[in-house]
C-alpha cells in the first residue's frame, strides 16, 4: 500500500484505517467461504467457495502468523549479511532477487505430491482435506519450510541431515539418514505405481509418455554441444515436440501400431525399473538436465493454466462435503478412518518432510536477505497448498459414481463395467455402464475403471474444466492426455533424480566400509548402488502391480507415514534449535505442529501394525490370509488363488515391518532431540550453536514481494550513496534489478 | 521497449538462462578471466553429476 513515508528511521506502529479496512474484507471473504462450506449441507456448492475460503485464510495467515513468526520468534535481522552475500562466488552462492528465488523455490517444492493425496483423499468428501490443506499448511507445513530455510541460511545452506547430527547428535543424526533414505524408496516406488497405474493399457498415453525421451536427448544433446547454455532456446522447441507428441499419440492410437503401445501393468514395471536404471547410471546432461527443465516448464504452465480454468468455469461440486467412509473406515480407496489416514494421505500441499530437504539445500544459498524467508519459505508453501486445494477440486466436481469407479481397486470392482457399477452402487453411490463406457470413451482410453493412483482422476478433472473453456467437449482427450503427460513427466524426473540421491546416499554410507565405493567416477560402485536402489523401489513397485489387495490402497500409507515422519525429523530440529538459541517461550511455534504430526504418525503406525481390522492392520491381514491357507481354502477375500494370497502374506509382514521400523525411527529422533533440549532447558549456558559468524550486510532489499514506504526510502539513500562515490565497496547496495 | 526487456529479463532469471552471464560478470568485476560458455555448462553438469543432491525437487 503506497503510503506516504514519514519517518524512516523508525517502522511506523500505526495502523492505517485503509489497512484496517482492507484486512476486515479479506477476513470477511475467507469467514464467508468457510460459513458456505461448513453450513451447506447436501446441496451442491460451486468451487468459488472452497476458493474464497482458502485464498482468505492464506492472506490472514501470511500477513499476520508469518509475520509474528519471522519479527518475534526467528527475529531475522536485515543487517545480518546471507551467506549468498557473504560467499559469494556467483555460482551457487548467489544473492538473488526474492521474486526470482521464490520462482525456483517453488517449482522445487510443488510436484505430483499435492495432485495426488488430495484426489485420494476426497473419497471422504471435500471438507476433511479441504480444512486439513488450510489449516495445516498455515500452522505447520508453511511454519516448518520458513523455520528451515531461515535455520539452514544462518548455517551456509546446511542440509537437514548434517542440522540433525550437529545440533542434536549423531544418534538422532543417523535415524534420520535412515529415514531419507527409507522415503526415498517408498516414494519413487509410490510415484512410480501412479504413473503405472494411469499408463496400463493406455496406447496414448504410452506413446506420448515415451516420446519424452527422445526429445531429451535431443535437448541434451543441443545443450551439450550445439548451443550450451541456450535454454529458452531449447525449451521453446522441446514443448512445441511435446504438444506434438501428445497430439500424436491419438493417432498411434487409432492406427495399426496401437497394440504395439498397449502394455499390461506388468511390462510397464520391467520397463520402469529399466528406464530408472538407466537413467540414473547415463550422464546427467543427457536426460536429467533436459528433462528437468521440461518438466518444470510444464508444471509451471498447468498450474497457472489450471488456476484460470478454475475461476473462469467456476465448476460445481458433486461429491459430498463429508462421505461416510471418513467414520466407518471402509472406503475403498484407502482403509481406515478420518483420524489420522487423511492427515496421513495428504502430505504435500499440507505438511510435506520433503520440503526440508529444499529448504535446507540449493534455496539458503541464494537467500539475498534473511527477512526474505518469509516470502519465500512461507510464500512458495502457501501456495502449493492452493494446488492441492484445486486438486480437491478437480477430484469432488466429478460425479461421485464416477470418482468410485476410477479409484476403486480392480479386486473391487469385478472384471465388467456392470460389476463395476453395482459394486458403487454397494458404496451408496450410483453410476449406469453406459455413462462409465461414455466417460471412456470421451477421454480417447479403452476403459477408465480402477485406474487408481490419483492420477487419472486429476486428468478428468482438468479435462472437465478446460474443456469448458477452451474447446468443448471434442478437446476432453487432448486435456486428459495432458494432465497425464505433465504428471507423468515429472514423476519420471523424480525417478531418476530420486535414484540419484538414493545412490549418492548409499555410496557416501558403504564408502566407509570400502572407499572406492565413494568416488562418483568408479562405474562399478555407481552401477552397484543404482541396481541396489533401482531394485528397492522396483520391489515395491512390482509388488504394488501385483497386490490383489490393490497397490495404492496398500502402499500410499506407507508413503504418507514416510513423508510426516520426515516432517517430525524437521519440526524436532527446528524445535530444537529454538530452545537451543533461546527462544523457550516461542518453542511451541515448532512444537506444536511437531506434537499433532507425531500423534498422527504415531497412530497410523499403530493402527497398521496392531489394528485387528483386516483392512487396516497389515499383522491382521497377514494372520487372516494365513489362516485361510492353513485351512487349505482355494480363495478368500479378494485373493481368487492361493498364489495370490501368499502374495499377501508376504506383502502384508513387508509392509507391517515398515511400519513398525518408521515408528521406531520417529522415537529415536524425538528421544534424542527431548534429551538435547532438556539439557539445554537446564543449563541454558551450554547449549552450543553451530551458526555462521555475524557479518553486517551491505545490500539494501525488501522483504516482502512489494516494498514498503520505509524500505522504498532505503533503497533510494542506498542508490543515492552508491552514486556519489562512485564505487559500491563500503557503501550500501541497493539490490533488486538494474 | 522497455516492457519487453522487462519481460526479457525475468524470463531470463526464472529460466536459468541468465547463470553464465552473472557469473562471467562476477569472475570479470574479480578480475578475472571468464571460462567460455561452453566450458561453464559443462562443469555445471559435473558438479550436479557429483553431488545429485544440489537441484533435487520435490514429489
Amino acid at each position: 500500500m503506497p503510503e506516504p513515508a514519514t519517518d524512516t528511521a523508525r517502522p511506523q506502529r500505526k495502523i492505517s484505517t485503509k489497512s484496517v479496512v482492507i484486512w476486515t474484507l479479506v477476513g470477511l471473504i475467507g469467514a464467508t467461504g468457510w460459513g458456505v462450506l461448513a453450513l451447506s449441507r447436501g446441496e451442491e456448492i460451486s468451487a468459488a467457495w472452497l476458493l474464497a475460503a482458502a485464498l482468505g485464510s492464506y492472506a490472514i495467515a501470511y500477513r499476520f502468523y508469518s509475520k509474528f513468526i519471522a519479527n518475534r520468534v526467528l527475529k531475522v535481522d536485515k543487517k545480518r549479511a546471507t551467506p549468498a552475500e557473504r560467499l559469494d562466488n556467483g555460482v551457487d552462492f548467489h544473492p538473488t532477487d526474492r521474486r526470482v528465488l521464490f520462482g525456483h523455490h517453488f517449482a522445487a517444492v510443488a510436484g505430483a505430491g499435492p495432485l495426488v493425496g488430495p484426489v485420494l483423499a476426497a473419497q471422504m468428501g471435500y471438507l476433511p482435506g479441504t480444512i486439513w490443506i488450510v489449516a495445516g499448511v498455515i500452522f505447520a507445513g508453511a511454519v516448518q519450510d520458513m523455520v528451515v530455510l531461515f535455520f539452514s541460511t544462518r548455517r551456509n545452506g546446511k542440509s537437514l541431515g548434517q542440522m540433525a547430527r550437529d545440533e542434536i547428535g549423531p544418534f538422532g543424526g543417523a535415524a534420520a539418514l535412515v529415514a531419507v533414505f527409507a522415503i526415498m524408496i517408498i516414494l519413487l516406488a509410490v510415484l512410480a505405481l501412479v504413473i503405472v497405474n494411469a499408463l496400463a493399457h493406455s496406447p496414448w498415453g504410452v506413446f506420448s509418455i515415451a516420446m519424452t525421451i527422445p526429445i531429451a536427448l535431443f535437448m541434451g544433446v543441443y545443450l551439450r554441444i550445439l548451443r550450451p547454455g541456450r535454454v529458452t532456446e531449447v525449451s521453446v522447441l522441446g514443448v512445441a515436440l511435446l504438444l506434438l507428441a501428445i497430439v500424436s499419440g491419438r493417432w498411434v492410437a487409432e492406427s495399426s501400431w496401437a497394440e504395439a503401445f498397449t502394455l499390461a501393468p506388468s511390462s510397464l514395471v520391467i520397463w520402469m525399473v529399466a528406464y530408472g536404471f538407466l537413467a540414473s547410471v547415463l550422464p546427467v546432461w543427457m536426460l536429467l538436465a533436459p528433462r528437468d527443465y521440461l518438466s518444470t516448464f510444464m508444471k509451471i504452465g498447468t498450474i497457472v493454466l489450471l488456476a484460470l480454468g478454475v475461476v473462469i468455469a467456476m465448476p460445481t461440486m458433486k461429491m459430498d462435503a463429508v462421505t461416510e467412509f471418513a467414520t466407518s473406515g471402509a472406503g475403498p480407496v484407502f482403509a481406515g478412518s478420518m483420524f489420522p489416514f487423511v492427515f496421513i494421505t495428504i502430505a504435500c500441499g499440507a505438511l510435506s518432510g520433503f520440503h526440508a530437504l529444499v529448504s535446507s539445500g540449493t534455496t539458503p544459498k541464494m537467500v539475498q536477505k534473511e527477512t526474505q524467508v518469509r516470502l519465500i519459505g512461507y510464500g512458495s508453501m502457501l501456495t502449493e497448498s492452493f494446488v492441492a486445494i484445486m486438486a480437491v477440486i478437480c477430484a469432488c466436481i466429478l460425479e461421485p459414481g464416477l470418482y468410485f469407479a476410477v479409484n476403486s481397486p480392480a479386486g473391487v470392482l469385478g472384471p465388467t463395467l456392470e460389476s463395476a457399477s453395482e459394486a458403487v452402487k454397494s458404496f451408496g453411490f450410483s453410476i449406469d455402464p453406459a455413462t462409465l463406457a461414455q466417460a471412456a470413451k470421451d477421454v480417447g482410453e479403452p476403459s477408465i475403471t480402477s485406474k487408481t493412483g490419483g492420477a487419472p482422476t486429476f486428468a478428468l478433472g482438468m479435462s472437465e474444466i478446460f474443456s469448458a473453456v477452451i474447446g468443448g467437449a471434442g478437446m476432453k482427450a487432448f486435456w486428459y492426455h495432458f494432465a497425464i503427460m505433465f504428471e507423468a513427466l515429472f514423476i519420471l524426473t523424480t525417478v531418476d533424480a530420486g535414484t540419484r540421491v538414493g545412490r549418492f546416499m548409499l555410496q557416501d554410507t558403504l564408502g566407509n566400509i570400502y572407499k572406492p565405493l565413494k568416488r562418483v567416477s568408479w562405474w562399478p560402485g555407481v552401477w552397484l548402488t543404482s541396481a541396489i536402489v533401482v531394485g528397492g523401489w522396483g520391489y515395491f513397485l512390482w509388488v504394488g502391480v501385483h497386490d490383489p489387495l490393490g497397490g495404492i490402497n496398500q502402499l500410499f500409507p506407507l508413503f504418507g507415514i514416510a513423508n510426516q515422519l520426515l516432517a517430525a525429523v524437521a519440526l524436532a530440529v527446528c524445535t530444537t534449535l529454538l530452545i537451543k538459541s533461546g527462544r523457550l517461550k516461542w518453542a511451541w511455534v515448532t512444537g506444536i505442529p511437531l506434537l499433532w504430526d507425531v500423534a498422527v504418525t504415531l497412530t497410523a503406525s499403530w493402527q497398521k501394525v496392531f489394528s485387528d481390522d483386516v483392512k487396516v492392520g497389515f499383522f491382521a491381514q497377514r494372520k487372516a490370509y494365513q489362516d485361510a491357507l492353513d485351512s487349505g481354502a482355494e480363495s478368500f477375500g479378494t485373493a481368487k488363488t492361493r498364489d495370490a494370497m501368499e502374495t499377501i502374506v508376504t506383502n502384508a509382514t513387508v509392509d507391517g515391518v515398515l511400519s513398525a521400523l518408521f515408528a521406531i525411527l520417529i522415537i529415536i529422533v524425538l528421544a534424542d532431540a527431548t534429551r538435547v533440549c532438556v539439557k539445554a532447558i537446564r543449563n541454558p549456558g551450554t547449549a552450543e550453536l553451530k551458526e555462521a559468524e555475524y557479518v553486517e550486510s551491505k545490500i539494501v532489499a525488501p522483504a516482502g514481494l512489494w516494498p514498503t514506504a520505509e524500505e522504498k526510502a532505503e533503497l533510494a539513500a542506498a542508490a543515492g550513496a552508491a552514486g556519489s562515490d562512485g564505487t559500491s565497496g563500503g557503501t550500501p547496495v541497493a539490490a533488486g534489478k538494474p | 521497449m522497455t516492457l519487453l526487456k522487462e519481460i526479457r529479463y525475468w524470463w531470463r532469471e526464472l529460466s536459468g538462462e541468465s547463470v553464465y552471464d552473472r557469473y562471467a560478470a562476477h569472475a570479470r568485476s574479480h578480475g578475472q578471466v571468464p571460462k567460455s560458455r561452453r566450458e561453464f555448462e559443462r562443469e555445471r553438469m559435473d558438479a550436479r553429476e557429483a553431488d545429485p543432491r544440489e537441484g533435487f525437487r520435490c514429489c
